[in-house]
């Protein structure tokens, strides 16, 4: 008489996260990272060539304000490289935590309706995040392979074999602090103006538009502690092979992840079950 | 036959009013203020404290202990408030129970309101694709129902247009249709009947009818529309203020909800003194309400066309020298039908003294309305003056079919509203 297929009970246990249920939902997952697609760019002109605006022209202002007005130092890289390679790996990151931080506000009236794991809500944006990276750093692809038929210094080593790596890193602490944060804003909607210009003070903590090297000495500690900054040295070091990469730094990154990671699906979880009540 | 669903003594509590105080700021000055020893600052003067939150708490369900067999149709019945639909959440998992459990058996799905989730960007095929996926099926298996689906909607032909270019008629129909060709053992259904043309709706009971029968599935049907429960339903249960307050056949079910005993609204006296939703200057009270039948007998069924007597019983404050009563008759859509007034008829009563109690009598000679629940609302004002009391929603009545006038009550919804007795014949 004990064989029931679903108890729902008060109190989940902490660290009940319900993966498996998750991985039963997976076609939902993919679902909505079709449907996010698909409706996107629906009544656009230029439809999914904004995939590609928005990079080339954030670039383009970097070069010209930080670049040439400003005249902020690149390692000795092409500017318009070097900005580009900032922007599109900051972007992946930023948009997992800006749109993963809405989940549960945007979504409430479905949420309201109906039951599926919520995890599926911020793992389809991962995803579909993931895509659109992937266009924009085959983008970044084709300028470093113009710019190195071009003869500028661009060299790639070895430290490219942990790019999958370093997205893993991004999409972990874009996840974890936007869940965390999506799971506050049920009752705090303060955090939501905090996220949306967060994310671009953070950018300026972050070696987006400066190397590390460009920093003193005794300041380099501080921007080090932002978990970000490893991934984009890393990131440009691999690929344009300049910069600097230091593994303590980047497995001080790697534990934050998980930090935040284990956090902020533990806080998700909780509010998930009664969020309904409070939002 | 085992039980599928096993619910056992769940309650559910929500915090009436405020919860937290919705800003990081207020709610840091509470806990400065608590870590100092000093009262929440952001209550009112007389407000209880209840640790960091504000108002009281209110219990949606309480003790609520039922069980529902494997391909029953379990029909859930009761007022608005009495806590119907939280049950439905918290077996469809939208929320968590304050305390108690449930058991399930096999996959839910929940149908409280249909096309949750469609996007009106995609199209027909994207959303039915998507639709199924939130409702918890496989790819595979919409893959496997499409066909099923489309031809159940009737809308083959705009399987391909955005769902924003659809009628409201045809978004319904596909959300339904979705729904109910859902692969779960249970299904949970809310008032979805309120939609759609009479003809898809009939095809929705139907539909609903063959889960139950043909494929042995579990259905828990929550509606206001006693005639779609008597249909489907052959259990039911009859929620009050939480609680199951009756559990048993349909029949009798439906026959305790509309009677007396079920709750202030439809019992035939009702005593007004906490009547919240009350209007007029004050200076006379209606204290007591009753209605009988053409047989002088309590009950709020009532045949069409037969008489309907009321008694209105009211305490006056002060002096007035002269009276009118009057009766306002409103259906359940809001619409007001009638306002029969004393003075309309030159009928004029007093003087009266303060302190005074009367007992008004009014017979109505019968209601020519369809079948259905007709709200009844007593009023008094002084003679060319204003009103002195008004009790909004005071008794709700059961109007019912009788042998010479007979109306679907289900399948017609909003045709008209008089029923009267005529001769029909050919010459």
């Amino acid at each position: 008489m004990e064989d029931w297929d679903l108890v729902i009970e008060p109190r989940r246990r902490l660290l009940d996260l319900r993966l498996g249920e998750l991985w039963r939902y997976r076609d939902l997952v993919m679902l909505f990272v079709r449907r996010d697609f698909v409706a996107a760019y629906k009544q656009t002109i230029l439809g999914p060539l904004w995939y590609l605006i928005q990079p080339l022209l954030t670039t383009i202002t970097f070069t010209v304000i930080f670049g040439n007005i400003a005249g902020l130092p690149t390692d000795g890289l092409p500017q318009f490289l070097f900005y580009m390679s900032g922007t599109v790996i900051w972007g992946y990151f930023a948009d997992c935590l800006t749109k993963t931080s809405n989940t549960f506000v945007q979504n409430a009236n479905l949420f309201g309706k109906v039951y599926f794991p919520r995890m599926a809500v911020p793992v389809s944006i991962l995803i579909s995040n993931l895509i659109t990276f992937a266009i924009q750093f085959a983008f970044f692809l084709v300028f470093m392979g113009y710019f190195a038929l071009r003869g500028a210094a661009v060299l790639p080593n070895i430290w490219i074999l942990f790019f999958p790596v370093l997205i893993l890193m991004m999409a972990g602490l874009g996840l974890g602090l936007g869940v965390l944060i999506s799971a506050m804003t049920t009752k705090y909607r303060d955090l939501r103006f905090l996220v949306s210009f967060g994310v671009s003070l953070l950018m300026y903590a972050t070696p987006v538009i400066y190397p590390v090297s460009s920093i003193p000495e005794r300041f380099q500690v501080l921007i080090k502690l932002n978990p970000m900054t490893p991934i984009v040295e890393t990131f440009r070091y691999g690929f344009l092979g300049a910069g600097s990469v230091n593994p303590l730094d980047l497995v001080y990154s790697f534990c934050f992840m998980l930090v935040v990671v284990a956090l902020g699906s533990i806080v998700f979880n909780r509010v998930e079950a009664t969020f309904m009540d409070t939002v | 036959m085992p039980p599928v669903i096993s619910v056992e003594s769940l309650s559910k509590s929500y915090r009436l009013g405020v919860i937290g105080s919705g800003t990081f700021t207020n709610d840091l000055k509470v806990w400065v203020a608590r870590m100092r020893g000093k009262p929440n600052p952001l209550l009112k003067i007389g407000q209880e404290d209840h640790g960091n939150r504000v108002g009281e708490e209110i219990w949606a369900l309480k003790d609520v202990t039922f069980q529902v067999e494997q391909g029953e149709v379990l029909g859930i019945i009761g007022r608005n408030g009495a806590g119907k639909s939280t049950l439905l959440k918290i077996l469809s998992r939208v929320t968590a129970p304050t305390s108690g459990s449930v058991k399930v058996k096999g996959r839910i799905a929940s149908l409280l309101e249909v096309g949750t989730g469609f996007h009106p960007e995609l199209t027909g095929r994207e959303n039915i694709y998507l639709n199924g996926a939130i409702l918890g099926m496989t790819k595979a298996e919409v893959k496997h129902r499409f066909d099923e689906i489309v031809e159940f909607a009737e809308i083959a032909k705009f399987i391909d247009t955005p769902v924003k270019r659809y009628s409201s008629g045809m978004y319904v129909r596909l959300a339904f249709a979705v729904a109910a060709h859902l692969e779960s053992e249970i299904l949970l259904v809310d008032e979805v009947l309120a939609v759609g043309d009479a003809e898809f709706q009939k095809k929705c009971l139907g539909k609903m009818g063959d889960v139950a029968s043909k494929e042995g599935r579990t259905v828990l049907f929550v509606s206001h529309n006693m005639g779609a429960v008597q249909q489907l339903c052959q259990k039911s249960i009859l929620i009050s203020e939480g609680r199951v307050l009756l559990a048993g056949d349909s029949d009798k079910v439906i026959k305790r909800y509309l009677s007396a005993e079920n709750n202030d609204i439809s019992n035939p006296i009702i005593n007004t003194e906490f009547h919240k939703i009350r209007s007029g200057i004050g200076g006379a009270k209606i204290v007591k309400i009753e209605i009988r039948n053409q047989d002088n007998q309590l009950s709020s069924i009532i045949g069409i066309a037969e008489r309907i007597n009321v008694l209105m019983q009211v305490e006056f404050l002060h002096d007035f020298s002269g009276i009118v009563i009057g009766i306002e008759i409103w259906n359940q859509k809001g619409i007001h039908l009638l306002n029969l007034r004393s003075d309309s008829q030159s009928k004029f009563f007093g003087p009266v003294k303060h302190n005074e109690i009367v007992d008004f009598f009014i017979s109505i000679p019968g209601l020519p309305f369809y079948p259905g629940e007709y709200i009844i609302e007593p009023w008094l004002c002084e003679k060319k003056g204003k009103r002195l009391d008004h009790l909004h929603n005071a008794v709700t009545i059961s109007l019912q079919s009788r042998h010479n006038l007979k109306a679907e009550d289900f399948f017609q919804p909003g045709k008209g509203i008089l029923l009267i007795d005529c001769d029909w014949a050919i010459r």
